[in-house]
């Protein structure tokens, strides 16, 4: 690499000869060098076969991660588009929504007519909850139940109003069209002519598309419009999954009396509007619908995630006061006694090594679920941590100004006061500031085992798969936290400690 | 302290000094009991808030706080033996508590790895593959945001709050987000595990490399060596025993982290302890505790060893 200095291959071999040293152990490094790079290629190798990667990573159903991940800032909604064996159709919500019972969002266009038909009873087409399609069963809570009409099942004419003609607009280019048992899709400027029939099943009309797919002549048709949505087009039912931007209901739920309402008339109800309850004020009645939003539960999400915020603080500080005496003792500096040292040291260690997934398993059992757990269990850990950290710190302080105090004939405790703490007090503070740092970040996941916090709610809100949105609410509300303590503690520690730490 | 005495004795400038210094030492021990007393508030507030939001109450809990000690106490001495080696029981009554034999992983006809010790294996191996991997992209992140390599403050600033959200971003929700999609098993874990190891050391090779020393990387751009040249001889081999400290560090961590993240169902130990631990099976719970207690403080005393070996005692001061 310094081919271009003025020197001539004699020089340079001259140079080599007289450090021989220096080119000799180059080599056996880089010898070195090379086992240790075989040696991690062989164990990333060993460990692909022994978590089976390859294989893990393609059986993998990577299909519904774009779903789950859309999930986190889009919502769907999910209008069926049912055909009776008439051929007159129903456009059925389910029950829980997003737009709330009785919708009639524009993007759905709807043609009736007044017919006479003879209908069931008890009717099929009188269920409203839809059926779901294998792949999305994790829908679970408004999933359908079977067809419940038996053979004793009378029919009886009647005129009602039925959907002749249902139009979906999905956006300007993709738009479904429901007419006399025949959908027509349009999507990126194509046209699909799918024909219904209740004997030969779902045909398209010429080949499908590329956004088409069918398993089977006669099954359902998939369509799928990327992020503005997908539908399944079936022989009796048409599932609409119209996908929009954003978190529905984020502020107020379907059943808040100021759902459905711009900001503008929010605000004068509540500053000038009738009392919706008579009971109470407009406005606190909006506080209690938001905090009790049944989609969202602001007032619980914002109680756990206080939880895991108080779980670091006392349990980081309980930590420090317990092993702020201790580690005098584990200093063998300060306290002559080996004995005690190695006793004292030896107590950390165990705090520390037991992890504090078992402190927290155990408090757990002890408190029952809450952040009592959490807390005992960071204080514990942390305990054998900030003591170990702190014995250090005391056994590597200066000792002239230990001297200096103790030449003046001060009393002991008098000596580790004004010799000693003057030295150590910045260091250990930050310590604990960064230890309270990191906690807040680690409460989170011991959260998840029962011991409080917003752990176990993050957990359980994406077991259901369906709330990844409530997933995203919490990381953002965590990740602010995480930034903000960050920021406290940093500007703390670089306060105490000058410019050494930033 | 005997300040009153001192200052009959003083000059007029010497008081004046004495004057502010004891104004000083006021101020500063107010401000002390404010804080103090700001941090008592604090704390028993949040204590209140943790006991009103627990659910048992901490005083009604109190005499049940050793309970888990009697769920710690075996039949005979020799079960946690029998548990860990996965033995059969004489006490066994084909409830799961006793069913020591059914987790053997067999390697042959008769020879078997025991299922604890498999499963501490595979948490030992989630946490240094991840360490791995997260080493390998942190030791490229840093040097793009370390400011004496990388002059362009936007491509620092990207990258440094890249590794900001990786390190802040709860592992608990990457495993959870990829457990939905692979199923059970150990990648989802490793995958959390990795993602935040990439971030907490980016973080903390970059700031090595900004306390590196420059005058090798000024040689060889004397010498006219590109940006890589410059990073691959200047830089790296002055870092490398760092770096190396501080991955010797972070797999402690990891091995613990990976643990945690078993017992939301990402594979190894940590799912059969919390399983044996809330079913009340002493002998397993103890066998566990005792295996990842040992695998614990070994990981812990070799990277100690070695980490003394590679830079010294400098390896002990507080890692950020």
């Amino acid at each position: 690499m310094t081919a271009n200095t003025m020197m001539n291959t004699a020089q340079m071999e001259a140079i080599a000869a007289r450090h021989p040293h220096l080119l000799k152990s180059s080599t056996s490094k880089r010898i070195r060098s090379v086992l240790i790079f075989a040696g991690i290629a062989l164990y990333m190798i060993y460990s692909w076969w022994f978590f089976s990667i390859g294989q893990v990573l393609v059986n993998a159903n990577w299909g519904i991660a774009g779903t789950y991940l859309a999930d986190w800032v889009s919502y769907e909604v999910r209008p069926d588009i049912k055909i009776a064996n008439d051929g007159t159709m129903q456009v059925v919500y389910p029950r829980y929504s997003p737009l709330g019972p009785d919708a009639k969002p524009e993007w759905v266009k709807i043609e009736t007519k007044m017919v006479d038909r003879t209908i069931d009873v008890p009717a099929v087409a009188q269920q409203a909850a839809p059926k779901k399609s294998s792949s999305f069963s994790f829908m679970a809570p408004n999933s359908a139940v079977g067809s419940s009409a038996g053979a004793g099942a009378r029919t009886e004419t009647r005129t009602e109003e039925v959907v002749s003609r249902a139009t979906v607009n999905f956006n300007a280019t993709t738009s479904i069209d429901v007419a006399s048992g025949t959908v027509t899709a349009t999507h990126a400027g194509e046209s699909l002519l799918i024909d219904l029939d209740h004997s030969t099943g779902v045909t398209p009309q010429g080949a499908l598309p590329e956004w088409a797919t069918q398993k089977r002549p006669g099954e359902k048709i998939t369509l799928a419009f990327g992020m503005t949505g997908w539908a399944d087009v079936d022989k009796e039912k048409i599932s609409i999954h119209n996908r929009f931007p954003g978190w529905a209901n984020f502020i107020f739920d379907t059943n808040s009396p100021f759902f459905n309402r711009s900001f503008g008339e929010v605000a004068s109800l509540i500053i000038s509007g009738e009392r919706l309850d008579p009971g109470r004020s407009n406005l606190s009645l909006a506080w209690n619908n938001i905090l009790y939003n049944s989609e969202w539960q602001h007032l619980d999400v914002w109680t756990k995630l206080l939880q895991t915020i108080v779980m670091a603080f006392v349990g980081t500080l309980f930590a420090s006061i317990i092993a702020f005496p201790l580690c005098f003792l584990a200093a063998r500096n300060i306290t002559r006694n080996g004995l005690l040292n190695q006793v004292t040291k030896r107590f950390f260690d165990f705090l520390r090594s037991v992890d504090m997934l078992i402190w927290a398993l155990f408090f757990t059992r002890a408190f029952g679920p809450g952040p009592l757990a959490g807390m005992s269990a960071i204080f514990f850990t942390d305990t054998g941590t900030l003591g170990k950290l702190y014995s250090e710190a005391l056994e590597n302080i200066d000792d002239k100004q230990r001297e200096g105090v103790k030449s003046v004939g001060a009393a002991p405790l008098a000596v580790q006061r004004f010799g000693i703490l003057p030295q150590v007090l910045p260091v250990f503070a930050s310590q604990a500031l960064y230890f309270w740092e990191s906690n807040t970040r680690s409460a989170t996941i011991i959260g998840a085992v029962g011991a409080g916090g917003i752990g176990l709610k993050l957990w359980e809100a994406m077991r259901t798969n369906s709330d990844w949105e409530n997933v995203c609410y919490m990381v953002i509300l965590i990740l602010i936290v995480v930034f903000i303590f960050d920021s406290i503690s940093n500007l703390l520690r670089s306060r105490l400690m000058g410019q050494k730490t930033h | 302290m005997a300040a009153s005495a001192l200052s009959t004795t003083l000059s007029d400038n010497g008081a004046v000094v004495e004057r502010h210094w004891q104004e000083l030492n006021l101020r500063r021990r107010i401000y002390t009991f404010l804080g103090l007393a700001l941090l008592a508030v604090a704390l028993s507030g949040s204590l209140w808030f943790a006991n009103a939001t627990n659910a048992g109450k901490f005083f009604d809990r109190l005499p049940y706080f050793f309970d888990f000690v009697g769920d710690l106490v075996p039949r005979d001495a020799a079960e946690i033996g029998r548990a860990m080696f996965d033995l059969p029981s004489p006490y066994d009554d084909g409830s799961l508590k006793y069913n020591y034999p059914e987790g053997r992983m067999y390697l042959t006809d008769s020879i078997y790895v025991p299922e604890y010790f498999y499963k501490m294996l595979e948490t030992l191996n989630i946490a240094i593959f991840s360490t791995i991997f997260g080493m390998f992209f942190g030791f490229i992140l840093c040097f793009f945001a370390a400011r004496n390599l990388m002059p362009n403050p936007w491509v620092r600033g990207l990258v440094r709050r890249i590794m900001e959200i990786l390190r802040a971003f709860p592992e608990v929700v990457i495993a959870g987000f990829f457990l939905a999609i692979l199923s059970l098993g150990a990648i989802p874990a490793i995958i959390a595990v990795s993602i935040h190891t990439v971030g907490a050391l980016g973080k903390l090779f970059f700031e090595v490399v900004e306390n590196a020393d420059m005058k090798p990387d000024e040689g060889l751009r004397a010498a006219g060596g590109n940006w890589f040249e410059r990073v691959w001889f200047g830089i790296v081999p002055q870092v490398l025993p760092n770096f190396m400290s501080y991955f010797l560090l972070r797999l402690e961590i990891n091995v613990r982290a990976s643990t945690i993240i078993g017992a939301v169902g990402g594979g190894g130990i940590g799912e059969p302890l919390r399983l044996s631990i809330s079913q009340g099976h002493e002998a397993k719970t103890l066998a566990i505790i005792i295996l990842l207690f040992s695998t614990i403080i070994a990981v812990d005393q070799f990277s100690a060893w070695l980490r003394r070996r590679l830079v010294g005692d400098q390896a002990f001061q507080l890692a950020q």
